[in-house]
């Protein structure tokens, strides 16, 4: 019977158990599925649509989506790769997305995907919101400008550090990061630099302050190597 | 007897909202200028002084659009140039003079011409001759069409060798790892 528990991902058969869901069989198997608000170590959240695969010829997010036997996966396919380019363009007209100044640039899961899916230009016309910076808390600064609503941070600090410091808010386009005080500043928080949330932002939000830049642009993770070959350390045979 | 030989293809290069940084870079190909040149010839570009673009076949813009005078010239290349590339981050996104768009114009010319600590008898330049600044700084696909993007601040020698290179011998310009970057 468990020679049944396997489905195919391009073509590539993928050993899968019991409730994993495709994406985690894919990359406890080594493959690469683009995504961004999924996270091994997480309960899915289904929100960025970047993970977005056809499962038996019907688009469903892999990161969902239960593994079954014998299942038909494409991902690595135009239809799909357009698409996702697409889902990431709008991601970066939406916010203030300004690589060169951000601390986060060359380990940003955002800008390591768009490479990988050959993002050239943004092609949508900019938003430009204004987006004021947190400075209040002593070591954290959030800049809100590079949000891409992913939840990480909102999933850490609730179902591992217990303490609902962050929390998504409005609807549609409206939605924003918003900080759980009566004044909306971290420094009113118990956040705290030893919490899970201060670790899990894909891009660059939840920044440590004065450590800006100890590592200079073009020798950062992604500069070295794409994220299609720089597996999830947390995921198991990584 | 002999081929005639090939026709050179013109190309025209501009900095608008730019530093001239993409330029620099573009110098960075080094000794490759000598193997480009047997291909090209430069129209407008700050490497002829030229001041008007006639027809091209690639016209290469550095900078977005923070003046009048960048959108005359952006739709003079466009006008002219078979083939328009947006160099850089500030042409494809908006890039560092972008970052003054959270904040009005009239604040930022007030603070920086008048309000400041130590402008004496300050006053915001009116000459007729300057252009007159855009209220947001935009990416120049927000105005003309533009066929390729190079990304980066600045994008490296290297990448725009490879795009120029690519679009020379007829082929898709093609990045991939370690030419594309944002950053």
């Amino acid at each position: 019977m468990s020679q049944d528990k396997s489905f195919t991902l391009d073509g590539k058969t993928v050993p899968y158990q019991e409730g994993q869901t495709i994406i985690q069989a894919a990359m406890a198997a080594g493959h690469y599925i683009p995504h961004l608000c999924f996270n091994p170590e997480f309960k899915p959240h289904g929100s960025c649509k970047l993970c977005t695969v056809k499962a038996n010829g019907r688009q469903t997010a892999s990161c969902t989506q239960q593994a079954q036997p014998g299942m038909v996966v494409e991902s690595d396919i135009n239809e799909l790769n357009d698409e996702r380019r697409v889902l990431l363009q709008m991601l970066f007209v939406e916010g203030n997305h300004f690589c060169p100044s951000c601390e986060k640039s060359g380990n940003c899961q955002l800008q390591a995907t768009a490479y990988e899916l050959d993002m050239m230009s943004p092609h949508f016309d900019q938003f430009f919101p204004d987006r004021p910076v947190d400075a209040s808390h002593a070591e954290y600064l959030l800049d809100f400008n590079r949000c891409i609503l992913c939840s990480l941070c909102v999933r850490a600090s609730r179902d591992v550090d217990g303490k609902n410091v962050f929390a998504l808010s409005g609807r549609g386009i409206k939605s924003h990061l918003i900080v759980n005080a009566k004044s909306g500043h971290l420094a009113d928080t118990d956040f705290s630099g030893s919490d899970k949330a201060a670790h899990v932002c894909p891009v660059g939000v939840i920044l440590k302050k004065r450590v800006g830049f100890s590592v200079p642009i073009g020798q950062r993770t992604f500069d070295a190597q794409p994220i299609s070959a720089t597996p999830h350390p947390k995921v198991k045979g990584a | 007897m002999n081929a005639p030989a090939k026709p050179k293809l013109k190309v025209a290069t501009t900095s608008l909202a730019g530093c001239f940084g993409c330029h620099m870079s573009f110098l960075d190909i080094d000794e490759r200028i000598l193997e480009l040149m047997k291909l090209v010839e430069f129209d407008r570009s700050p490497i002829t002084d030229i001041k008007h673009c006639g027809p091209c076949d690639i016209g290469i813009i550095e900078g977005g659009l923070c003046n009048a005078e960048n959108v005359h010239v952006l739709r003079e290349f466009r006008a002219n140039c078979k083939i328009l590339i947006a160099m850089g981050a500030c042409a494809v996104n908006g890039g560092l003079p972008a970052q003054r768009n959270h904040l009005s114009l009239p604040l930022i010319l007030e603070e920086v011409y008048h309000a400041q600590h130590g402008l004496v008898d300050g006053f915001i330049p009116n000459d007729p001759e300057l252009p007159l600044p855009l209220d947001k700084v935009h990416p120049i696909h927000e105005v003309v069409k533009v066929d390729y993007f190079i990304p980066g601040c600045p994008p490296s020698g290297d990448a725009i060798w490879k795009v120029l290179t690519d679009l020379l011998a007829g082929r898709e310009p093609e990045l991939g790892h370690g030419l594309i970057h944002y950053d």
